[in-house]
């Protein structure tokens, strides 16, 4: 009888819990894995979004993709900014935090809060700080016309290479204190007796780097891998506003190509703007499953 | 009198790190003053490069009213700001409550499956729930731009994670005491958790203000647009007016660096706040 009562308590508890995490599991279902299941039929439709049929072939829109020079241009660019901005930000982070970690350094706050603020503010509105800083007559320009480095004034953002090459820097600048934020975090988990035992066996700077600090943030190095590709295979705001993936669509990103492919310029098309989408998807997920490989050498 | 001079030792070993720290400070910094600094310039100035700060402030604050509605805009970022995150704390904190105190085999495995959600990029999602919060008539208002957000799977770990440390005695005593499972929550889980319920705020406040593909998507109405999307909109005609943009950046940014400054370390705590 008294076991009973108990069992009966556990069981109202236990729909207690449930009924705490119903609303948010149920609004995800609904707005991320409904849709995404919705994003696959529709990624095998074809016609303007008032009059969709079936695609004849039905992987017509997948097809498409691989003969859409343009889009393989945006996949090519996005690649770009992934395989030089990611690992020069990623070292420079971790260099930073261990650099902030020294328990000897004065004025750590200071530097932290500095290296940290750009991460205050909206990606839209960097884009456009940079945008300005690179303008053909922009401060940019005149400093390094001023130190004769360049002999007149350089159309950064007018020329495909130098474009790449400002939003790699944006990139970099909005989210190197980000990352090193997290790698702050990890190294605090370090014992600083590790380092002094390092430094007794006569362990360089360089030494302790790559033989302590690497290999115990590697979870972490790890988590902000996987964040970072997910970020930057799904950039937008620094394409639209800083170059407008000019000149001529040579800086395009994925998604900048997949929006204008639906609500921007040109006729919509759901149905193949959500077949490069699902592409993206299936990306992201790739390069995350290698990389949680790679990372775990447990065997 | 050694450990001075070992201490002084130590200071100058470190003056390349004092260099090379300083200078990226100072590259992470100047683009905020030349914001403030262009803001008050004119145009033609600050294409031109001019750092110093100049008189122009309240023509360029005079164009910006003139042309556009800054203060609807303001007013839009904030409500939809606030009410997701409001919103989001409510729904994510039961959530990561529930998951972690009354876990079992059944809602680990619900649980796991809402971390895949995290793998779902924006833009794949965009199209079907643009055609849903369009079919439910949600364009242009701040449902539409909550709805999808308000439930993210990042927060739910946060809230589950640091829940860890809310002891089940508590729990225990107050359920002798008579209290319900939800009384338990907003009266002893809730006010336990408040540092964590303010590292969340801030991480959720700053998304949504910043945010711009969605709003970008859903807000076809002038009205209903946000600061983003005003600042995007000042810089794609064929001329820009860099004084009067930079000033409108400025308004679009001090909200989110006030945050920033006052919170920071919450600010922290709530980016790396799922990882523990």
């Amino acid at each position: 009888m008294n076991k009973k009562k108990e069992m009966d308590l556990l069981q109202k508890q236990s729909r207690a819990g449930w009924l705490f995490l119903a609303p948010a599991t149920l609004m995800i279902a609904v707005m991320s894995f409904w849709p995404m299941i919705s994003a696959f039929f529709t990624s095998l439709k074809t016609g303007s979004s008032a009059n969709m049929q079936w695609a004849d072939p039905i992987f017509y829109n997948y097809t498409r993709m691989f003969s859409d020079k343009l889009f393989q241009r945006s996949i090519v660019n996005t690649f770009l900014y992934l395989a030089i901005q990611v690992p020069i930000m990623l070292v420079l982070a971790i260099l930073l935090a261990q650099l902030l970690n020294n328990k000897d350094l004065k004025l750590k706050g200071f530097f932290r809060t500095c290296v940290f603020l750009p991460c205050a503010t909206a990606l839209v509105s960097y884009s456009l700080i940079f945008k300005s800083l690179f303008a053909t007559e922009g401060l940019i320009n005149s400093i390094l016309v001023n130190l004769h480095i360049l002999s007149e004034n350089y159309n950064f953002l007018g020329n495909p290479a130098s474009a790449k090459a400002v939003i790699i820097i944006a990139l970099i600048w909005r989210w190197t204190g980000y990352n090193m934020v997290f790698y702050l975090a990890g190294l605090q988990n370090i014992e600083y007796s590790v380092y002094e035992a390092a430094k007794i066996d006569g362990a360089n700077g360089w030494q302790t780097f790559w033989g302590i600090t690497v290999p115990l943030l590697r979870p972490t190095i790890i988590m902000t891998f996987i964040m970072s590709i997910n970020g930057t295979l799904q950039l937008f705001d620094e394409s639209v506003n800083l170059t407008n993936g000019g000149p001529a669509n040579s800086t395009i990103t994925m998604s900048h190509y997949i929006y204008n492919n639906t609500f921007g310029t040109g006729v919509a098309n759901f149905g193949y703007a959500t077949a490069m989408a699902f592409f993206v998807f299936i990306m992201v997920g790739i390069l995350a499953f290698i990389n949680m490989k790679v990372g775990d050498t447990r065997d | 009198m050694t450990n001075k001079k070992n201490r002084s030792m130590i200071q100058r070993r470190l003056i390349p790190t004092y260099i090379f720290l300083s200078i990226v400070s100072f590259l992470s910094v100047f683009p905020f003053y030349w914001m403030i600094s262009a803001a008050t310039n004119e145009s033609y100035d600050v294409a031109r490069g001019k750092i110093l700060p100049g008189g122009y402030l309240m023509q360029n604050f005079q164009n910006l009213i003139a042309g556009q509605d800054l203060w609807g805009s303001l007013a839009n970022s904030f409500l939809y700001a606030i009410v997701q995150t409001v919103l989001a704390l409510v729904v994510c904190s039961l959530a990561g409550y529930g998951f972690e105190l009354y876990h079992d085999k059944k809602k680990d495995m619900v649980f796991g499956i809402l971390l895949l959600a995290m793998m779902i990029p924006g833009v794949a999602t965009m199209i079907p729930l643009f055609k849903m919060i369009s079919s439910m008539g949600l364009l242009n208002s701040v449902w539409g731009f909550i709805l999808p957000s308000v439930s993210t799977p990042f927060l739910i770990m946060m809230f589950r994670q640091n829940s860890r440390n809310f002891p089940i005695d508590v729990m225990e005593a107050a359920r002798i005491d008579g209290l319900t499972e939800l009384q338990i929550f907003y009266r002893m889980y809730a006010p336990m958790m408040k540092s964590t319920y303010a590292a969340a705020a801030v991480i959720t406040f700053m998304n949504a203000w910043n945010s711009y593909l969605w709003p970008k998507v859903i807000m076809t109405d002038t009205n209903a647009q946000t600061m983003p999307m005003l600042i995007a909109n000042l810089a794609s005609g064929y001329t820009t007016d860099y004084g009067m943009l930079m000033l409108g950046v400025l308004f679009c940014s001090v909200p989110t660096m006030v945050v920033f400054f006052i919170l920071q370390k919450q600010f922290a705590e709530g980016i790396t706040g799922a990882v523990k």
